[in-house]
């Protein structure tokens, strides 16, 4: 009996431990969690923000430049759930994020259309490169067309590697094979369903082609042996290779437990003259990633509505083309 | 070299690096402990009772350990998100949702080998017990008495299950860490996939090393528990 008493105090007290243990640990590791809990005067929602965002905005490390000032100027916690452009937009349509920043505005617009995202803004782009090994195998370099050097690749039967994850550069790629009228398939065509960086490094490594948004590229540049082979359009590449970036907050009237203040405080924040000033001035290796393209004294309403909404369906694509063509002139220096 | 691997801290420095080792021991230290005191009471009463088709609950179990953990992640994330079931709970990329993917997964694994060693108690010592006036819940405890080292195993299998997984709490977690480098939702497995991406692997290396570390010394913790119940024993 006397045993069995203590027994029973040892599993008590070591239940109260490992309840100690975990509270003690969260006060420590998560401070933010406490504001979560307890909504005050003064707060914004429930004081977070959970952001799905591509990992090319995150693994170049601009978003952790500039989330300290968001968070600082409205006190808001920011989580930010890195992930291709696809498995954003589905976390999103699920409910379980308050706003995302993407890079895809075919789907962004399918989005929007189904009424999960409201309030969309164009916020910076930048432009997709193709790299490629130094030894150059398939004679792309200085190719001034991107669906020529995707045909020279299928032709020669260059090891290519593919992002295959549904994301917004994977994307992209698609509609460059889909417009050099190529069906990659074969072992040169390798999917691997990995990030941004992932891929990169499994193409240097390979000797592989790959399509590479310029901002990760960059970034990534002293650990990987690939070279631009065909440049985008920031430096007179084709405008096929265009990477405009939009951010948009989850509709609230679809999940009404959606921080929606604090979505629109983010994308008020993005598109201030102070975060696009932070945007333009953040480097990597010595180079600007993202050109900031939310500011412009003309109106500039196809940035709110998708395509489709209005009548001029048919000729919208084209004028998105130009569209991105005058980003390029006006918004970027001379000298890039 | 390991000066240079030394110096390959991740952004963030030791504040990135303790705070990561905080959540991971925290999600799965309580992930195990959770499943521990579920899984033992079903362990014992499936190991004390005869009852038809025991044999393929027992089947059950033994697959659940090799249950995918992405798999696992896909579905406790369908039911905790905001369009899921569970959705008004709010707790989809939460330290929550990772401990219930965690929890998933280490109960098979620690059902099944303490299963074993309930089972592998010898009859004679439960009737025994019974003989000498116990009731069931006596009888209970002189089995886990018996089988003690075999759950402190199951235990440490568990935990070994849990805090070297990655593809669930990658998707359930969502692999959050607050801009002040303090981490909410990533753990040593789901950071080294992020090292991994940006191509850093001498800082995913220090990480793994980190991890093998906690693992050891759970371990060691844990063969020190039983070397000491054995000398109990004999003494």
């Amino acid at each position: 009996m006397q045993r069995r008493t203590f027994l029973c105090a040892a599993g008590v007290s070591s239940l109260a431990g490992l309840a100690g243990c975990s509270r003690s640990q969260r006060q420590t590791a998560g401070q933010g969690q406490d504001q979560g809990e307890t909504p005050g005067a003064g707060q914004i929602g429930d004081g977070e923000l959970v952001l799905a965002t591509t990992t090319s905005t995150y693994d170049t490390g601009l978003l952790d430049a500039i989330h300290p000032t968001f968070e600082e100027t409205y006190g808001i916690t920011v989580k930010t759930i890195p992930k291709g452009t696809g498995a954003s937009l589905r976390t999103a349509r699920d409910g379980d994020a308050d706003a995302i920043l993407v890079h895809a505005r075919n789907a962004e617009d399918q989005f929007m259309q189904d009424g999960f995202g409201v309030n969309r803004r164009d916020v910076m782009f930048n432009d997709f490169v193709v790299v490629g090994p130094e030894d150059d195998p398939a004679g792309i370099d200085g190719t001034t067309s991107a669906t020529d050097a995707f045909v020279k690749i299928a032709e020669t039967q260059s090891t290519f590697v593919s992002r295959g994850d549904d994301s917004g550069t994977n994307k992209k790629e698609l509609v460059v094979w889909e417009a050099a009228g190529v069906d990659p398939s074969g072992e040169w065509y390798r999917e691997v369903g990995k990030g941004m960086g992932d891929t990169l490094v499994q193409a240097s490594q390979t000797g592989a082609y790959t399509l590479a948004d310029r901002g990760t590229y960059l970034s990534m540049r002293d650990r990987i042996d690939l070279a631009i082979r065909v440049q985008g359009p920031l430096r007179d590449g084709p405008v096929i290779l265009k990477n405009p970036y939009g951010v948009m907050a989850v509709n609230p009237a679809k999940y009404a437990d959606v921080n929606y203040q604090a979505a629109t405080a983010y994308i008020g924040f993005l598109t201030s003259p102070q975060g696009q000033s932070m945007i333009e001035g953040y480097t990597a290796n010595g180079s600007q990633l993202f050109f900031p393209n939310a500011l412009s004294e003309e109106p500039n309403f196809e940035q709110f509505v998708p395509q489709g909404y209005s009548t001029q369906q048919a000729n919208a694509l084209s004028t998105r083309d130009k569209q991105f063509r005058y980003w390029v002139e006006n918004e970027m220096p001379a000298d890039y | 070299m390991f000066f240079q691997l030394q110096l390959q801290l991740p952004d963030g420095g030791w504040t990135y690096v303790v705070s990561i080792i905080l959540i991971s021991l925290e999600v799965s230290l309580t992930a195990v402990g959770l499943s521990t005191l579920f899984s033992l009471p079903i362990a014992l009463f499936v190991g004390f009772t005869d009852f038809p088709g025991k044999h393929i609950v027992t089947a059950v179990i033994n697959t659940g350990m090799g249950f995918p953990s992405v798999v696992v992640g896909l579905l406790v994330l369908m039911l905790l998100s905001n369009s899921g079931p569970l959705g008004t709970f709010d707790r989809a990329f939460t330290p929550q949702a990772m401990i219930a993917s965690q929890f998933v997964l280490a109960t098979p694994v620690i059902m099944s080998v303490s299963l074993s060693a309930v089972e592998s108690v010898e009859q004679s010592v439960r009737d025994a017990a019974f003989a000498m006036g116990g009731t069931d819940l006596d009888v209970g405890i002189v089995v886990i008495k018996e089988a003690r080292y075999g759950i402190v195993t199951a235990v440490l299998a568990g935990f070994g299950r849990a805090i070297s997984e990655v593809g669930s709490i990658l998707i359930v977690g969502g692999n959050i860490v607050f801009s002040d480098g303090q981490s909410y939702t990533r753990t040593l497995t789901t950071a080294i996939t992020v090292e991994a991406r940006q191509g850093r692997y001498e800082v995913g290396l220090v990480l793994g090393t980190i991890l093998l570390v906690l693992v050891l010394g759970v371990n060691w913790l844990g063969s020190w528990i039983r070397s000491k119940g054995r000398g109990e024993r004999s003494a």
